[in-house]
């Protein structure tokens, strides 16, 4: 009941006209930037970050909820009207809610979409209102070497798990642990990586990271591509759903919202597993069958929901544990830590005014969209009719200004600069980014759970592994890092050679 | 992809179940396009676990009582780690191996001209903002950068640029209280 009423409290400090405000102008550049091609919602809160640099906390969290939530349906409406996923959360959600369009209902798809995305985002909004005080009491009985086991799984989970090539998922890990190290050495003070580049020292920015790899690397991408042809935008006509689109949406969107959440909220369960079950759910229930494959509501209806929950889930990780499990919630971490604050089970007891304000800017702005969107979606879509050419000189022009102001050194341009160059190498060889944007953040966090706990040990190694919990989580590692193998021994038994790729 | 999930799934079914169609499977699906320019990755990675490396040998390797491994081990182990996925990933590109969805355009033109042009156009917001201002070495990237992206309407672009530099020195910098520097227009904006 504590919870509920910290909660109303958080209701009371965002229902002012002036907060109201700053919920609707998030919610509004959230969608406006998680719509524009090649971006996500992770891209909408690195960007938009340094603009709150100037704001209270409070105020500056009330924007992000609504950032947050418009960039996840922003990013929905490109996927189903360009055919080009954002993210990879949206793959399958392309996979109808094209062909809808094609076929003249991507009225229907956007509307089932955006209802949709209410609804999980709500439940999910409640559950994590419910789940992340539980995930706290949990929390706060862990030591330093199960917290390592935790950051060690969500690390190789998003390295193996996402993407199809376990291989590229861990180079990309990799380089994301080194950038990480970057700068001084939190513990003995030495430089490590800089070089003798005094910028360094201070590491470098998670904001200069994420936007770097993927505005800037979209932007190189796109000019390296410049002749190969033109994104056709299908026409939406009017948003709206008919009865039997109501009937055949609400069991999706509610089994996608089961679906997604809790494994947004284990440790780097991902949204795209979530979504592809959903898919297969949804096929596997549905009376429309032989609409599978050519436009079927449900297969936009159950996936976007199981998205949104999803990401919705990610969060009770983030704000209980401090960990983030994608790249949203990477951001939105390296946000806090702007303002000071460091998530994790202390999170709610320290700053619990702000938290709460936080969950309740997710309700506001989540129904601030569901209002405001459905008739303003043709409008919206015309932002995918600005000219290529504007559109990334208008997003190299926001990811400099946003780089500078980190640290008011032209120097970030040069490392911004660096990594587009390293996100356009990932984009052309399909390298996957987020386990890079994850071990920037999390690397040195882990780091310094390991040497805390030898130095509660003494420096005995056995220190690092810690009590009964920890073992549990190597366990689910050993069984992550084994299960290719297992699958390789089974299809050398059916005597299947073919499928190598690792 | 995960159409081509299951596919791969029914043939991998398709052919336990007929040995006679494993082998027609086998020849359809078995010449993979080998992409070797891959290999630049690995490449970029041990370059990158050298670096890694070298660095953390130059580090003092003294521990003390509250920090018993010092800063050393873990570069060390990233390094090492660098080299092995540098390893496997070459063994898997050399066995035809390739990323997501980019893997499969991967022969498509690439237009490096207006990659150097876009990086150049970039370099010199870099260079300049701090002496020209935000407001006059923005406007040139973003009115840079559109022209190299083939946008001909110079003199609509460059008002363009100006008025969204213009706008976000004011609304930023002295709205929101935002570090952008003013520059050589120090005082008169």
């Amino acid at each position: 009941m504590d919870n509920l009423n910290s909660l109303l409290d958080g209701f009371a400090a965002i229902l002012t006209p002036g907060n109201l405000l700053i919920a609707l102008i998030g919610v509004t550049i959230g969608t406006a930037v998680g719509m524009l091609p090649g971006l996500g919602t992770a891209m909408a809160i690195a960007l938009l970050l340094p603009i709150t640099y100037g704001m209270e906390p409070t105020q500056a969290f009330i924007m992000f909820g609504g950032i947050f939530y418009g960039g996840m349906y922003g990013g929905s409406t490109t996927a189903i009207l360009l055919n080009t996923p954002g993210q990879s959360s949206s793959v399958v959600t392309v996979l109808e809610g094209f062909k809808m369009a094609k076929n003249g209902r991507g009225g229907q798809a956007l509307a089932t979409a955006a209802i949709g995305s209410f609804v999980a985002g709500t439940i999910a909004t409640i559950a994590l209102v419910f789940v992340t005080p539980i995930t706290v009491d949990f929390a706060i009985g862990l030591g330093a070497p199960e917290y390592l086991a935790i950051m060690v799984l969500a690390l190789v989970a998003t390295a193996s798990v996402l993407g199809s090539s376990r291989i590229r998922g861990f180079a990309s890990l990799l380089v994301g642990l080194v950038i990480g190290t970057i700068g001084i050495d939190a513990v003995t003070g030495q430089q490590r990586l800089t070089y003798g580049v005094p910028e360094l020292a201070n590491g470098i920015d998670i904001v200069v990271v994420a936007v770097g790899a993927f505005a800037v690397g979209e932007a190189l991408w796109t000019a390296a591509r410049r002749k190969n042809g033109k994104d056709e935008i299908v026409p939406v006509g009017r948003v709206w759903m008919g009865r039997s689109d109501w009937r055949r949406s609400w069991g999706p969107w509610l089994r996608g919202s089961a679906l997604g959440f809790p494994f947004g909220a284990v440790p780097a369960g991902g949204a795209e597993v979530p979504t592809f079950l959903s898919y297969v759910t949804e096929r596997r229930l549905s009376k429309h069958k032989g609409e599978f494959g050519n436009g079927a509501i449900e297969g936009v209806a159950g996936p976007e929901a199981a998205n949104n929950a999803s990401a919705a889930g990610t969060l009770v990780p983030m704000l209980a544990l401090g960990l983030p499990c994608n790249a949203t919630a990477a951001v939105m971490l390296a946000a806090f830590q702007t303002y000071g604050i460091q998530p994790g089970p202390l999170l709610f007891e320290k700053e619990s005014a702000l938290v709460w304000t936080l969950i309740a800017g997710l309700f506001v702005g989540n129904a601030m969209l569901l209002v405001l969107n459905m008739p303003l979606i043709p409008i919206w879509v015309k932002l995918l009719r600005i000219p290529k050419p504007y559109l990334f000189a208008g997003i190299l022009f926001f990811a400099s200004m946003g780089a500078y102001a980190t640290s008011g050194q032209a120097f970030e341009l040069y490392v911004l600069l660096a990594l587009g160059l390293i996100g356009f190498g990932m984009r052309r060889f399909g390298i996957p980014m987020l386990p890079m944007i994850v071990g920037v953040i999390l690397g040195p966090m882990a780091e310094r759970q390991a040497r805390m706990s030898l130095q509660l040990s003494g420096g005995e190694l056995s220190g690092l592994v810690g009590g009964p919990v920890a073992w549990t989580v190597y366990g689910i590692i050993a069984l992550i890092a084994l299960w290719p193998l297992a699958a390789l021994v089974r299809r050398r038994l059916t005597r299947d050679r073919e499928a190598v790729a690792v | 992809m995960t159409s081509a999930e299951n596919e791969a799934a029914q043939n991998g079914t398709a052919a336990t179940e007929d040995v006679a169609v494993e082998e027609t499977v086998d020849t359809e699906t078995a010449p993979p396009k080998r992409d070797l320019q891959q290999l630049f990755v690995c490449g970029f990675l041990a370059v990158l676990g050298v670096l890694v490396i070298v660095d953390a040998a130059r580090l003092g390797g003294f521990s003390a009582s509250n920090d018993p491994i010092g800063p050393k081990p873990v570069p060390i182990i990233l390094g090492i780690l660098l080299f092995v996925v540098a390893g496997f990933y070459a063994l898997n590109v050399l066995r035809g191996g390739h990323g997501e969805d980019e893997g499969a355009n991967a022969g498509e033109k690439f237009d490096f001209t207006t990659v150097g042009l876009l990086c150049a156009v970039f370099v010199a917001n870099a260079l300049l903002i701090d002496w020209l201002g935000w407001v006059i070495s923005g406007s040139l990237l973003f009115w840079g950068a559109a022209i190299v992206l083939g946008s001909r309407r110079y003199f609509l672009t460059l008002a363009a640029a100006v008025v969204l530099g213009l706008a976000t020195f004011y609304g930023f910098a002295i709205g929101l209280g935002l570090g952008l520097p003013a520059g050589v227009l120090q005082g008169i904006l």
